[in-house]
């Protein structure tokens, strides 16, 4: 008796366990992703490439991979810049784990230690992502702890440091020069449609939010006193009524000297409201945005990109093809009043204009123009950005005549028949090149520019498509003697031309060619031809594309994927999965 | 009784083997254009085939895509019952607009929005248009990146396959 109950025991025990272990496995989950980016760079006295300072290859990889267990996940990234492709920071040089986390999310509550990816509103106040092919990772390494008490309300805190290319984490490890700070912050959204029953299915649909963050810095400056804690806030709220939507968010920080606002002690300020209005075939949005000295770093010292804790979204268009995204903008962090208007509409199928297929119209207008700047008193004396100070006084709606951007442009994209497919674009561009770019003296772009895709469809697995653009720059100094240190600001100014031809065979071959010419480069020696070949196969989440030729600096969209890629000439091979 | 117990031991335990099935639809959470949470892991569409591509406003690729697929989509739905979600990922930069593009471009296919990037990290999406086709178990069947003219063709060949096994 006692032998058959301990036996039934032991086999349900036995069962049990494998039982178990068999649904565990079952449960578990991998997936992961894998890319290189190979280039062989050679001399082209032709463009002026000529030294390759001891670089003859760049080689940037990276591996993911991520478990799943039910509502557990662990994930890493492994990293590899042997060397770094040119246009990437030589920092990025390197090999090692960059990345690795482990969450638990049971819906309720979520928690996550390691390397965190997350926003609040915006990003305003506080954002961390990843951009592979920008080389650009602000990771912060701590921990989240995600609530949702109640549904619609979900509430947020984050500690921690962030990444800064491979530099150590640990404090005593770090030199003056890459010391980081420590950030930590909290968010709250409530979503009323979701929380009170009442409005789960009202036309009118509202949201609020508001975060806090702050940094802990350590004061290493012999020049100034450097606050030891910085601290953000913003507010937000999203309003949606039928087919119209509102949303607003506004941001503050406190006074916060570093070296990208000139070490000047005024407090920061951001806006950024939508409204747009969209029923089938007809949409349109428009958007205003004022950004005030809002630069928040987790190192006062850092440039550029260096470990920012907070994001200025860019509001205008974002270009795509290979000339109109020559001249690209960027966020002026310091100070920019910026305005964007889209429309997008779809001429009915059926009708007289809108053919077979309907026709697809955008329209955009943005600009950015600088804010205001009146000079303060600080300590008895007028000043206006001197370093140490106040800084400066903005009026709130004070529009500076300084303009840095403008984009208007416009675009058709029509189905004509089964086989025939076209989209044109106008673009009238203005670009402030000395402030965006930093060439200090370069006259502004003003340029006209077009483009043409036409896809003609061979039969159902091939195709063909031509792309053809123009770029039209107003005369910039004509008949002008450039002096010799002159010369680098014109590297790509004056008009050019654009050509590509592709050829696609489904699912797997795309193969192409394109020339792309500077041919009124206000300096002779730069009217260059940049021309390259590409071949690219395609299975499934397999990629693998060679590019042969020069590359001018710019956006590069092939075989259906765009990437950014710097100036260069050589070979570059390109090999992804994903599984 | 012994061998009942046995039995009825070893039927629980069978019961709990079966009982999980195993979905690879992600547990992420993101949002409707209506700003509503919606968790990936609880998507289904009654046993019929489930399409989720990646997208964004600024890539030309996934707009001639979702233009390609849109054309289609309802003689597909007609013929499979294929429910297609387009996943942009457009950050802050360019949420406001996603709503008036696809409405401006008359899209029919549900939206969702993943402005944190969450789900395109947890589906291991290096650049759009991704496009992920799983059973209607829920089970990932096919993926492709990139989008050349014609396709979708490929893609309708792969829900066929699914949407007859149910």
């Amino acid at each position: 008796m006692r032998k058959h109950i301990l036996t039934t025991i032991a086999l349900a025990l036995g069962l049990g366990l494998t039982a178990s272990a068999q649904s565990f496995l079952e449960n578990s989950q991998v997936n992961g992703s894998f890319q290189t980016d190979a280039q062989y760079y050679m001399r082209d006295n032709g463009i002026d490439i000529n030294d390759l300072y001891g670089k003859k290859m760049g080689i940037n990889g990276f591996g993911k991979v991520n478990y799943t267990n039910g509502n557990f996940t662990a994930g890493m990234r492994f990293e590899a810049f042997l060397p770094e492709m040119n246009g990437f920071r030589q920092e990025l040089n390197g090999v090692g784990l960059a990345n690795f986390f482990a969450s638990y999310d049971n819906g309720f509550i979520g928690m996550t230690v390691g390397d965190i990816y997350d926003q609040f509103g915006c990003g305003f106040v506080f954002r961390t992502y990843e951009e592979w092919s920008l080389g650009m990772d602000n990771a912060l390494r701590g921990a989240r702890v995600v609530l949702r008490p109640t549904q619609g309300v979900t509430l947020k805190g984050v500690y921690g440091r962030q990444r800064f290319f491979w530099y150590p984490y640990l404090e005593r490890d770090m030199g003056a020069e890459e010391y980081r700070g420590i950030v930590r912050g909290v968010d709250a959204e409530w979503d009323l449609n979701q929380s009170i029953p009442a409005m789960n299915d009202t036309k009118f649909k509202m949201s609020v939010g508001g975060s806090f963050v702050s940094k802990k810095q350590e004061d290493m400056s012999l020049f100034y006193y450097i606050p030891e804690n910085v601290g953000a806030a913003a507010g937000r709220i999203r309003l949606g009524y039928g087919n119209w939507a509102f949303s607003t968010e506004y941001a503050y920080k406190i006074n916060d000297p570093s070296a990208i606002n000139n070490f000047i002690y005024k407090e920061g300020r951001a806006i950024l409201s939508s409204l747009s209005y969209s029923q089938k075939g007809f949409g349109a949005v428009l958007q205003v945005k004022r950004i005030d000295n809002m630069s928040f770093k987790s190192m006062y010292t850092g440039k550029q990109n260096d470990l920012d804790i907070n994001f200025i979204p860019p509001i205008n268009y974002t270009h795509t093809h290979s000339l109109p995204s020559m001249y690209t903008y960027s966020t002026q962090p310091n100070g920019e009043m910026a305005a964007q208007l889209q429309v997008n509409y779809t001429i009915p199928k059926g009708t007289a204009l809108g053919g077979k297929y309907g026709t697809k119209l955008a329209f955009n207008f943005s600009q950015v123009n600088d804010i205001i700047r009146d000079s303060v008193i600080d300590h008895g004396n007028m000043v206006i950005n001197k370093p140490g100070t106040l800084g400066y006084s903005s009026p709130f709606f004070g529009v500076s005549d300084h303009r840095f951007f403008r984009d208007i442009n416009f675009e058709v994209d029509k189905k004509i028949s089964q086989k025939w497919h076209l989209t044109a674009q106008y673009i009238n561009l203005y670009y402030d090149i000395e402030t965006i770019e930093g060439h200090a003296g370069a006259p502004v772009v003003q340029a006209n520019i077009g483009f043409l895709d036409v896809t003609y469809k061979l039969n159902r697995k091939q195709s063909l498509r031509l792309e053809l653009q123009g770029l039209w720059e107003k005369e910039v100094h004509a008949g002008y003697e450039y002096e010799e240190s002159e010369k680098k600001d014109y590297q790509k100014r004056g008009d050019w031309a654009f050509a590509l031809l592709e050829y696609t065979i489904t699912p797997h071959w795309s193969f192409s060619i394109a020339d792309k010419w500077n041919y009124g480069n206000p300096v002779e020696e730069y009217r260059d031809h940049y021309f390259t070949g590409t071949v690219s196969y395609t299975h499934e989440a397999t990629r693998i594309m060679l590019t042969a030729g020069r590359q001018s600096e710019g956006v590069v969209c092939v075989g259906g994927v765009c990437r950014t890629v710097p100036a260069s000439s050589g070979v570059m091979l390109t090999v992804s999965t994903a599984f | 009784m012994k061998k009942l117990m046995t039995l009825l031991l070893m039927a629980f335990v069978c019961v709990g083997l079966h009982a999980q099935s195993k979905t690879d639809l992600p547990n992420v959470t993101i949002k409707n254009m209506d700003g509503k949470d919606v968790n990936i892991a609880t998507l289904n569409n009654n046993g019929k085939p489930i399409v989720l591509t990646f997208w964004a406003t600024w890539c030309g690729p996934c707009i001639k895509e979702h233009n390609a697929l849109n054309d289609v989509y309802e003689d597909w739905q007609n013929e499979t019952g294929v429910k297609i979600y387009a996943v942009s990922i457009d950050d802050s930069r360019s949420t406001a607009k996603v709503k008036p593009v696809v409405e401006g471009k008359g899209w029919e296919f549900e939206i969702l929005l993943d402005v944190n990037s969450d789900l395109k990290r947890a589906m291991n999406v290096s650049n759009p248009p991704h496009t992920f086709l799983f059973d209607g178990n829920g089970k990932l069947v096919y993926q492709h990146t990139g989008y050349i003219e014609g396709s979708e063709e490929e893609l309708y060949e792969e829900i066929l396959k699914y949407a007859k096994k149910k």
